[in-house]
C-alpha cells in the first residue's frame, strides 16, 4: 500500500484544488481518498506536504526514435525522460524505421516498453505505408496489437482522396486521426515562419497558409466521414479559428499546441540557434497569442510537446542542414508553469486538464481523473521550486531544447504509474 | 576609434560610425594602389584562409589580393578539392583551419547564418563573403564606399535597388548599411521577388520601375538568376527585362548625374542593357576596384594589422 498525504488534490471534475491524501493498492489502484486517512502498518506514506497531487500527465505526441533511430532516443529513454518530465503516458509517433505501419511493429514496441520503469507507452500507426502516402497502413492489425491512433506524423498526406479514405477507414477501427496539417508544395525547403524575420535572417519561409490549408482541408474530410479528427501542434491563428468553426458546427475535432508554440516566436531564430528549428516553425507573436486565446477558450484542449529529439552533431550544422525537431518532455510543465500558470496567462487547472483528461478523451484512453477504483497514474508537482533548465542534467539522450538557461519555477517531484513510484526527485 | 569587433558577419549589426570607420580606413589604404611597389608589410606572418563552398570569380580574387597587398600569407581552402567531399561539416573544418593556424577565414556559404556558426567555433577571425539569402557584407560595404566617393556622403541620396531582392544578399547588406547612414533606399522589382515584409528592413518598396527611377542618386542593379524563372518566379526572361531591365530610357528618369552600379556577374540584356552597363554614367569596374580597398581594410581592422605609413 501507499499513501499519498497532506497534498492539494487537483479534482478534475470540479476543477479545484482541495487537500486530500490519497491511497494506493498493491495492485496499482486508488482505492481510497479523503482527508487523514488512516494507514495499517506497512504502508509506505509520502509526504505531499505543499505540493500539487494531479491526475497522471498525458504527452499525446512524442518521438521515441525506436526502433531505427536509437542514437537519438530510445523507448527506455524517451519513456524514462517522460516519467522525469511528470508524464505517465506518452503516444509514440510512427515515423521509425521500419515505419510503424503493421501489427507486429506495435507489438515489438510494445514488447520494448513493458519491461522499462517509466511512463506507459502508447503507440501511434500510421496511416499510409512508409509514410509514402499513396496506400493505406494496416490499420487493423495496428488497432488489434493495441495502437491507439494513426498519424502520418512529420509529413502531410498530400492526396486528398487518400485522406478521406483514411478518415473513413480508421473509424471502423475506432482509431482517431491525428493531422500534421503542413502542404508540402507551400512549405518546400522552408526553414522557419514566412515573415520579416525570415527574410531578415536570409531563410526559406514556410507561410502561415501552409498550415492553414491542410487544417481546413482535413476538417472538411473529417466532417465528411464523420471520422474523428486530431490536429498536431496548430501553431496559427487562422488555423486556430477553423478548429473554433468546426467545433461549433459539431464537427469531432479535437487539437493540440506546443509548449514552444505558446512560448516562443520567430523572434528565437536570430543567431540561428538550430534548435528553434522545428515543424510547424516558431510563428509571429500575433499567433502565439491566438494559441494561449485558443488554449483559454477550450478550442485547443490540449497541449503536447511534439518531443522531437536528435544526436548533437545533427544540429551542430547549418541552420539550413538541420533536422526539424526539438524535446520537451522534460522541459514542459516548468516552462508552462512559468510562462503561462505564474505568470496569470492561463489558470492552472486548464493547464493541468490541458495535460491530462484533454488527451486521454482526445484517443478514448484512461486518464485525467484520480477516482477510487481507477489505476493510480499521479503527478506529484512542486510549484514553487526555482531551478534552471540544464540540458546536461535530461534523462532523454537529445539535448536540442530551446530552453536551455532558461529560469523555471514549478516541476513535477514524482510520478507514479499503476500505483509505482517510477520517478522521484 | 577604437576597433574591437573579431569578426565581420554582417551590416545589421555594426553601427554607422562603425561603418564609416571601414571606409574611412579603405580609403586611406587605397592610397598603396598608386604606389610604385603595391605592399605593405601591415600583416606579415598573418594567415588567411578563404573557404569558400560557392562559386566566386570578384570576391575571392578581391580578398586575396588585399590580403597579398597587406603581406599576409593567403591559403585557398575549396569544398570540391578539401575533406568537405569526405563529409566533414562546417564546424570541423573551421576549427581545423584555425588549428593550422589561420588567423581569419573568409567564408562563402549557401546556407544563411553558415559564418555566425563558425563565428561561434573559433577564436580566429571570420569575414562573410555572402551567405545564402542573408549577408553580403563586403560587397555592400564597397557599394557604399563608391557612392560616397563619387557623392559624398549618404545623407538624402535616393538610391535605388533593382531586381530580386527576394534571393538578394547583396540587397539586404546594402539596405541595412545605407539606412544606417542616412539614405533613403528605394527596392524595385516584380512582387514576387521582393514581398512586402522587406519594408520592415527600413526600405521602401516600388514595384514599378518608372517611379521608383524618378530623382534617382544611384541606381545599383542586381543581377538575376535566370533559373528562378523555371521555379514560377517570373514568366519569361523576356518578361522581366520588358518591366525591370535598366536601359538607356529608362537611364534618363534618374537625376542627370546619377551613378549607375552592378555588382556583377552580369547578365548583359537582361537586367541591364551593355550600353548601359558600359556607358557613362556607370561606375562597375570603380566598384570591383574599391572592393580591394575595403577588404583591406576590414583585413587590417579585424586582424589588429600594424600601423600603415599612409597619407
Amino acid at each position: 500500500m501507499l499513501l499519498i498525504k497532506g497534498g492539494e488534490v487537483f479534482d478534475a471534475d470540479n476543477s479545484v484544488l482541495k487537500q486530500s491524501d490519497i491511497l494506493i493498492s498493491d495492485d496499482g489502484l486508488i482505492v481510497d481518498k479523503g482527508r487523514n486517512l488512516e494507514c495499517g502498518p506497512g504502508t509506505e506514506v509520502f509526504n505531499a506536504d505543499g505540493l500539487t497531487v494531479v491526475p497522471g500527465l498525458i504527452d499525446m505526441h512524442v518521438h521515441l526514435r525506436e526502433p531505427g533511430f536509437i542514437h537519438k532516443e530510445d523507448i527506455r529513454s524517451g519513456l524514462a525522460a517522460a516519467a522525469a518530465g511528470g508524464f505517465t503516458a506518452v503516444l509514440a509517433m510512427p515515423n521509425t524505421s521500419p515505419v510503424c505501419d503493421n501489427g507486429a511493429i506495435v507489438r515489438y514496441m510494445y514488447d520494448k516498453a513493458a519491461v522499462v520503469d517509466g511512463a506507459r507507452l502508447m503507440v501511434c500507426g500510421s496511416i499510409s505505408k512508409g509514410l509514402q502516402g499513396k496506400e493505406l497502413s494496416l490499420m487493423g492489425e495496428m488497432a488489434e496489437a493495441g495502437a491507439v491512433a494513426v498519424s502520418d506524423d512529420g509529413r502531410t498526406v498530400m492526396n486528398a482522396e487518400l485522406m478521406r479514405l483514411a478518415f473513413q477507414y480508421a473509424g471502423r477501427f475506432g482509431l482517431p486521426v491525428v493531422t500534421h496539417c503542413l502542404d508540402e508544395n507551400l512549405a518546400a525547403n522552408g526553414a522557419m515562419h514566412l515573415g520579416p524575420v525570415s527574410l531578415r535572417l536570409g531563410l526559406r519561409g514556410i507561410p502561415g497558409s501552409a498550415e492553414d490549408i491542410i487544417t481546413s482541408r482535413d476538417i472538411l474530410l473529417a466532417e465528411e466521414a464523420n471520422a474523428r479528427l486530431h490536429i498536431a501542434h496548430v501553431s496559427t491563428r487562422r488555423s486556430a479559428e477553423l478548429i473554433r468553426e468546426a467545433i461549433r458546427r459539431g464537427c469531432r475535432v479535437t487539437a493540440e499546441v506546443t509548449p514552444h508554440h505558446l512560448t516562443l516566436t520567430d523572434e528565437a531564430v536570430e543567431g540561428y540557434n538550430t534548435a528553434t528549428k522545428v515543424s510547424p516553425p516558431l510563428r509571429s507573436d500575433m499567433d502565439r497569442l491566438a494559441m494561449i486565446e485558443a488554449l483559454n477558450d477550450g478550442t485547443i484542449g490540449i497541449i503536447a510537446t511534439d518531443h522531437a529529439p536528435h544526436a548533437v552533431e545533427e544540429k551542430m550544422v547549418e541552420y539550413d542542414l538541420a533536422p526539424f525537431g526539438l524535446i520537451g518532455l522534460e522541459t514542459a510543465l516548468p516552462v508552462l508553469l512559468t510562462a503561462l500558470v505564474h505568470s496569470g496567462t492561463v489558470p492552472l487547472e486548464r493547464l493541468l486538464k490541458a495535460m491530462s483528461a484533454g488527451p486521454a478523451a482526445a484517443l478514448g484512453v484512461m486518464g485525467g481523473r484520480l477516482s477510487v477504483g481507477l489505476p493510480a497514474d499521479i503527478t506529484v508537482i512542486d510549484l514553487n521550486e526555482e531551478h534552471i533548465i540544464e540540458p546536461s542534467s535530461f534523462l532523454s539522450k537529445a539535448r536540442n531544447t530551446p530552453f536551455a538557461g532558461w529560469k523555471v519555477k514549478g516541476r513535477a517531484v514524482a510520478t507514479i504509474v499503476g500505483g509505482k513510484v517510477v520517478f522521484r526527485r | 576609434m577604437v576597433w574591437r569587433r573579431k569578426d565581420l558577419l554582417g551590416l545589421r549589426n555594426l553601427s554607422a560610425a562603425e561603418i564609416e570607420h571601414i571606409l574611412d580606413t579603405a580609403a586611406r589604404l587605397k592610397t598603396i594602389f598608386d604606389r610604385p611597389i603595391r605592399k605593405v608589410p601591415a600583416l606579415r606572418s598573418k594567415a588567411v584562409f578563404t573557404l569558400f563552398y560557392e562559386a566566386s570569380t570578384r570576391t575571392r580574387s578581391s580578398f586575396d589580393t588585399a590580403a597579398k597587398m597587406l603581406s599576409a600569407d593567403t591559403y585557398a581552402v575549396s569544398p570540391p578539392t578539401s575533406s568537405v567531399t569526405k563529409g566533414e561539416g562546417l564546424m570541423d573544418t573551421v576549427l581545423n583551419l584555425e588549428a593550422i593556424g589561420a588567423d581569419a577565414i573568409i567564408i562563402r556559404h549557401g546556407c544563411a547564418g553558415a559564418p555566425e556558426l563558425a563565428a561561434e567555433a573559433v577564436g580566429c577571425s571570420v569575414l562573410n563573403a555572402g551567405d545564402g539569402m542573408h549577408e553580403h557584407p563586403t560587397q555592400a560595404l564597397l557599394d557604399m564606399f563608391t557612392i560616397r566617393d563619387k557623392k559624398g556622403g549618404f545623407k538624402g541620396l535616393k538610391v535605388v535597388i533593382i531586381g530580386d531582392i527576394l534571393h538578394s544578399r547583396v540587397a539586404k547588406s546594402n539596405v541595412w548599411g545605407l539606412c544606417k547612414c542616412g539614405a533613403e533606399v528605394v527596392l524595385c522589382g516584380p512582387p514576387t521577388l521582393l514581398p512586402p515584409e522587406l519594408a520592415a528592413m527600413g526600405a521602401t518598396i516600388e514595384y514599378d520601375l518608372d517611379r521608383a527611377l524618378e530623382g534617382a542618386d544611384v541606381i545599383n542593379v542586381l543581377r538575376l538568376q535566370v533559373e528562378r524563372q523555371a521555379r514560377g518566379l517570373f514568366p519569361t526572361i523576356g518578361e522581366y527585362s520588358y518591366y525591370y531591365g535598366v536601359n538607356t530610357d529608362r537611364l534618363r528618369l534618374a537625376k542627370p548625374n546619377a551613378l549607375l552600379m552592378h555588382p556583377g556577374p552580369m547578365n548583359r540584356g537582361v537586367e541591364i542593357r551593355g550600353d548601359v552597363a558600359d556607358g557613362e554614367r556607370s561606375v562597375i569596374l570603380e566598384q570591383v576596384r574599391n572592393g580591394v580597398a575595403v577588404r583591406m581594410a576590414l583585413l587590417y581592422l579585424l586582424l589588429g594589422g600594424v600601423e600603415v605609413a599612409v597619407d
